[in-house]
């Protein structure tokens, strides 16, 4: 018998016995579609992890961080001079496999204030010009602060748009973007000029959702939800954002003023009567040489980020950044790396889970669905004991029935796929419209094939033992059969 | 050579180490043809020697050939192709399937031989033609009378143009008169030239036929052949319309 007319004749039969064919694929329907939204769900979570971990400097950024000495180095605990500009120097002229130096000094407990208002940004950064390429930023409007004015350790400014909103307002609030270039703000009562402000951060699917809000019509404005994007605010969303929505949330909350700056202006006691005897970079050679120190601000760096040349060699690059940082701190191991790698490790083994977990409840249900389709397709063969017998009578053979009963199964198995993948869109679609955050659920063309490939399988390992059994039925004794 | 051959066929069943003996030793000829009657009470071994020389089964002992191929060692694959292409079946209970309507029923043999589409189609009908059920092609064999029924059995076991046709109590379950007119259909489809073999219990019917074969406790107890003995053949319905041979 030809495998279309099998096909077709499979199809009549389930068209006959529609009710109890729908209650059979109902399994097979679970199963796909709980396979291809639970990978949908994991492929959102990486996107969102994968954003994230760009948003923050990719994989090649490593941060060199304070450490308590260790135990057996205790005694030489005065000796330490902490991360200072003579580590950077140090990196810069004897580390090859580090390609980029980028010290940062913190300062905690400033406020930023303009006409009333007024922050206190999570990120307040002193560091080198080349801190926007390490760290991924974009400057939008205006321009980076350069050399020049950290050699000049002069007032300016480059905030993220989230300071922008807290001290001008978001364009949400006044209905058009203000761009605060050139305007001025205090900084711990000191003026600061804003000279640049980075572009906006947003995950793609917030992008997505604002770009097709600002599409509707502007009285809708007015009447929506006031919604900000600040880290100040951060309270108020009721903690629904997600780890990436985080990272993008604090990156945006940044000010960057030059090193020397943050130096002289924010880390001496004395504030700005300190006295400015030129640049840290020039002067640092002699910072720890007893008569000048006393009259130097804390010459230690918050954190060192360098970028890794070729992340194939972080391990060397490392050990030499590591060795070259023994020897400019004598020795004394006060210090660690921190390297973006413990925290993808981590996403990738939080996905690895999910997938697994999920993979395992889909392939349950697909396996419950197999069983209930073995299941009709044995009832259905000791319905139609007669009509095998009929059949082999004029002619079908071993193969014939086989076919016939396996073809059954698999059509089962097919159309349930089908619809499972019907459903899972529409439950994707569904769990979507529940959570319009971040990690929003995306559908892989793999993951339907994957599922459907597994349903056609599950209908042939279903419909085997049924087949056979049918196939070898004695046809007299199938034609006695009442 | 005779359309089928019998040589010493045995047919046992073991059951509870009880040896039966369904068939003892048959020998048997039925030429192309022909139009016999296989008799014998039930349990005499009528069934099993029709299910034999319908290649529904194999024989113990023995070789059977039929239309000079040796069944008797054949696969079960070359029985379902040999019933497919060289037997037809008529039953007691028509055995028609009732999801399929008249044309679907008949093109079923068809459909197993891989014929195509348009030549299933032209066949299935001319076999409608033969048994003069053309005009019920399309209706479910539960929205005929029993007759109509077996009619169409019967054209699906003409359809595939068969070396012969087993009748297994054809008209056990139709009242006298359908019976009369399916025994004569199946008298002028032998004038026709087709090898026909009925297997009943009846004698009534039995006398139908030219020749009739006795089956008792699994032997051949009577091979009678009317026309050799110059007898009148058949009951009255086919005396009052002879036939032009």
């Amino acid at each position: 018998m030809h495998l279309l007319n099998a096909v077709w004749v499979g199809l009549k039969e389930i068209w006959a016995n529609k009710f109890r064919s729908m209650l059979t694929m109902l399994g097979i329907i679970l199963g796909v579609s709980s396979l291809v939204a639970m990978s949908a769900l994991v492929k959102g979570m990486e996107n969102g992890m994968k954003e994230a971990l760009i948003a923050i400097g990719g994989l090649e950024k490593v941060r060199v961080e304070e450490q308590d000495i260790p135990v057996w180095q205790q005694h030489l605990a005065d000796q330490a001079v902490g991360t200072t500009m003579n580590d950077v120097q140090a990196l810069i002229r004897s580390a090859p496999l580090i390609t980029m130096v980028v010290p940062e000094m913190r300062t905690r407990n400033i406020t930023m204030t303009r006409a009333g208002k007024s922050l206190s940004p999570y990120n307040f950064i002193g560091t080198w010009p080349n801190a926007i390429e390490l760290n991924q930023h974009v400057v939008a409007h205006g321009r980076m602060f350069n050399a020049l004015d950290d050699e000049n350790a002069r007032n300016v400014c480059v905030i993220g748009t989230a300071v922008r909103d807290a001290l001008f307002g978001s364009p949400e609030q006044i209905g058009r973007e203000i761009i605060p270039v050139g305007e001025f703000v205090n900084i711990n009562n000191q003026r600061f000029k804003i000279i640049g402000m980075f572009e906006h951060y947003e995950s793609d699917q917030d992008k997505k959702r604002r770009m097709s809000e600002t599409t509707k019509p502007p009285e809708s404005k007015g009447t929506g939800p006031e919604r900000s994007r600040g880290y100040g605010s951060m309270g108020s969303k009721g903690g629904s954002r997600s780890m990436s929505g985080f990272v993008f949330d604090l990156k945006n909350n940044t000010v960057y003023i030059p090193l020397n700056t943050m130096w002289l202006r924010f880390r001496a006691t004395s504030g700005t009567s300190a006295s400015g005897t030129g640049s840290l970079g020039r002067s640092s050679s002699s910072s720890t040489s007893g008569s000048t120190a006393e009259f130097l601000p804390d010459p230690r760096l918050s954190t060192l980020s360098v970028k890794i040349a070729d992340i194939d060699k972080m391990d060397q690059a490392l050990q030499q950044a590591k060795n070259v940082i023994l020897h400019s701190h004598r020795g004394i191991e006060d210090f660690s790396f921190r390297t973006q790698e413990n925290w993808s490790d981590g996403i990738n083994q939080a996905i690895k889970n999910a997938r697994m977990s999920g993979g395992i409840i889909s392939a349950i249900s697909l396996l419950v669905g197999g069983i209930g389709i073995m299941n009709i397709m044995l009832a259905s063969i000791t319905e139609r004991v007669r009509e095998i017998g009929i059949r082999k009578a004029i002619g079908a053979t071993f193969f014939d029935v086989f076919t016939q009963i396996l073809v059954e199964s698999v059509v089962i198995a097919i159309l349930g796929g089908l619809a499972g993948l019907f459903a899972s869109n529409m439950l994707v679609k569904l769990l979507i419209l529940l959570s319009p955050m971040e990690n929003t659920p995306v559908i892989t063309v793999d993951s339907m094939f994957l599922a459907f490939a597994f349903s056609v399988a599950v209908g042939i390992l279903a419909g085997l033992f049924p087949a056979l059994k049918a196939a070898k039925l004695n046809p007299i004794q199938a034609l006695r059969y009442e | 050579m005779a359309l089928i051959e019998l040589r010493a066929v045995s047919k046992i069943y073991h059951l509870g180490g009880e040896e039966i003996r369904a068939l003892d030793n048959v020998d048997l000829d039925i030429n192309s043809g022909e139009f016999i009657s296989i008799i014998g009470p039930s349990g005499s071994g009528k069934s099993t020697l029709m299910h034999i020389l319908g290649c529904l089964d194999s024989p113990t002992k023995g070789s059977v050939k039929l239309d000079g191929t040796e069944i008797a060692s054949a696969s079960t694959r070359e029985l379902a192709r040999i019933r497919n292409e060289k037997v037809g079946f008529v039953f007691q209970f028509f055995n028609l399937l009732p999801k399929l309507n008249v044309l679907q029923n008949v093109e079923l043999p068809l459909v197993y031989a891989g014929c195509g589409f348009r030549e299933r189609r032209k066949r299935a009908l001319e076999a409608l033609r033969m048994v003069d059920m053309e005009n019920r092609a399309n209706h479910r064999p539960m929205q005929l009378s029993g007759g109509q029924q077996q009619r169409a059995a019967i054209a699906r076991a003409l359809v595939n143009r068969p070396k012969i046709v087993f009748a297994d109590e054809p008209t056990g379950n139709l009242d006298s008169h359908t019976g009369e007119t399916i025994l004569k259909l199946f008298h002028d489809l032998s004038q026709q030239g087709s090898t026909i073999a009925l297997v009943t219990h009846d004698p009534e019917i039995a006398a139908v036929t030219p020749r009739k074969i006795e089956i008792r406790d699994g032997k051949i107890a009577q091979n009678v052949d009317a026309r050799l003995s110059g007898q009148q053949v058949g009951p009255k319905f086919l005396v009052t319309q002879p036939s032009p041979s």
